[in-house]
């Protein structure tokens, strides 16, 4: 079995602050979890790599603060990175560093390449536009231009995503928030996005949407084969959803696995502590 | 052909609150032909769970070598393979069966065993069909099809695995203790079950702590205490 992931990442790093004389190396860098204490310079992801391979869902763990989403920021082109690469398998963007195309050709992979869920819905949505507007402007940024066709795949995508039809010329804003989150979805889904970026997209839902919306995703990944990178501080939620688990710590990967290895046979520290405190 | 060979296999446990290396288990060594049934014995905390769970990959195995005859990739070393490749084998040929359910929340018993065949990629009709077929094979009661396991005596959780695990035929199944908590009746079950895998061609894997119960239908037993392999029926010989 020789397969090629999909997306390669490596030595992605963001800081944020100009680094001095005693955490500008990397190996020994003088921190505060993150944080340098002569000049202030926070150390969101000290060099992050790792794979994703077709159609397997990639948990990343880790507190707040880890690096979680400054990364998914930095994967989605909604930060720039400080240094590091990352590569598509894909036959027009195969060896190029995506970080270093211009800001037309990330929008044009993040029309046809990326989909992304955020945590807070807001910004993932127009919440003025309606439901179908929303997922159209995605399909309409994707190339699509035949409104009959668009229709209904939104209506399609909608009821996938157990949006009431009636409901769907209304605007997100009226919608409690796991429907916001399941429109969020459906948009995201909209271009047929061989790679979703999910950040948090449980947390603060109840209980019972978040059953809906984990079993959701896992419907995604059985009939589409979409890979998937899921971000979660909830350990629950990462066994629910991943193959494979990277678990980061102040920006750092300090341990990757099979998710249930990483959940009954912890090899770091800081895992096992986090283990430990689950409920 | 050994579908499964243990060579000095070893693993500890490094708890880092306590700055302490654990030995669970060392040395251990057996080997398995295709078809076969190893049970292996041993008293609570003797390492079996642990000696099942590193062949699953669900603990990271320290050192020997656990080799596997794989049906697509043939022989490799579980105790070093590739994570993607440990995650295709659990997928297409390797199963693993506790008496604990872990799975997604509220999804039907039914829906549990339908979606492990989706996953192998097999149609909605398919899946249907066979999910019926699994369940009614291992005595699931009909009534029980469409409720939410998490209800489900240890019993019956018991068997919704074994439903799960086994309709994706897997070429090796390991069970982790499937009689432990049950009454004598539900053993019998458990019991007709791995007789009816193993009509079937399965190579099974299982950890007891009673082994009298699998008489007869272990072809191995490994003792932990005594790191000894008898091959049960040349025993019976030898006694008569």
């Amino acid at each position: 079995m020789h397969e090629k992931p999909i997306l390669q990442v490596r030595n992605l790093r963001k800081q944020f602050g100009t680094g001095c004389k005693d955490c500008s190396e990397l190996m020994n860098r003088n921190l505060e979890k993150n944080f340098c204490k002569s000049c202030g310079t926070v150390y969101a992801c000290q060099d992050i790599s790792f794979d994703l391979y077709p159609g397997e869902i990639l948990g990343i763990v880790g507190e707040s603060g880890s690096g979680k989403s400054t990364m998914m920021q930095c994967l989605y082109f909604d930060a720039d990175v400080t240094s590091g690469e990352a590569y598509i398998s894909d036959s027009i963007l195969a060896g190029q560093n995506v970080f270093g195309l211009s800001s037309q050709q990330k929008r044009s992979i993040r029309n046809h390449v990326y989909g992304m869920v955020y945590q807070n819905p807001v910004h993932g949505l127009k919440m003025n536009f309606s439901s179908v507007g929303n997922i159209a402007e995605k399909l309409i940024a994707a190339g699509n231009r035949n409104v009959a066709n668009m229709e209904a795949t939104s209506k399609k995508l909608l009821n996938n995503v157990h949006i009431p039809l009636h409901r769907m010329k209304e605007e997100p804003r009226n919608f409690s928030g796991g429907m916001q989150q399941r429109v969020q979805i459906a948009k995201a889904l909209s271009n047929n996005p061989p790679i979703l970026f999910l950040d948090e997209v449980t947390t603060g839902l109840d209980l019972s949407v978040q059953a809906n919306v984990l079993d959701l995703i896992k419907k995604i990944q059985r009939d589409l084969g979409i890979s998937m990178i899921v971000v979660s501080h909830d350990l629950g939620v990462i066994r629910m959803l991943a193959d494979r688990t990277i678990v980061l710590l102040n920006g750092k990967v300090i341990e990757e696995g099979l998710t249930d290895q990483v959940l009954e046979d912890p090899q770091h520290e800081y895992t096992q502590q986090l283990v430990y405190s689950l409920l | 052909m050994t579908m499964l060979e243990i060579k000095d296999f070893g693993k500890r446990f490094t708890i880092h609150h306590l700055e302490k290396t654990m030995p669970a288990i060392e040395h251990i060594n057996f080997s398995l032909e295709a078809g076969e049934f190893i049970g292996i014995v041993g008293k609570s905390g003797s390492g079996k769970s642990t000696i099942l769970k590193s062949i699953y990959r669900s603990y990271l195995p320290d050192t020997g070598n656990i080799l596997y005859n794989s049906a697509r990739f043939g022989q490799v070393d579980l105790a070093t393979i590739s994570e993607r490749k440990m995650l295709y084998l659990r997928q297409y040929e390797i199963g693993y069966v506790s008496q604990f359910l872990n799975v997604m929340p509220r999804t039907t018993c039914r829906q549990l065993v339908i979606n492990a065949l989706l996953e192998m990629g097999e149609s909605e009709e398919v899946a249907l069909k066979e999910s019926g077929e699994a369940l009614t094979h291992f005595e699931m009661d009909p009534k029980l099809w469409d409720s939410y396991p998490n209800t489900f005596s240890g019993g019956e959780k018991l068997r919704l695995n074994i439903a799960m695990a086994t309709v994706k035929n897997p070429r090796l199944l390991l069970l982790d203790e499937p009689t432990a908590s049950l009454d004598q009746q539900s053993k019998v079950k458990v019991r007709e079950m791995i007789e009816k895998l193993k009509n079937k061609g399965t190579t099974l894997v299982g950890i007891f702590h009673d082994i009298e119960f699998m008489e007869g239908l272990c072809d191995k037993v490994y003792d932990i205490q005594s790191r000894q392999q008898t091959v049960v029926k040349e025993t019976i010989t030898y006694e008569s």
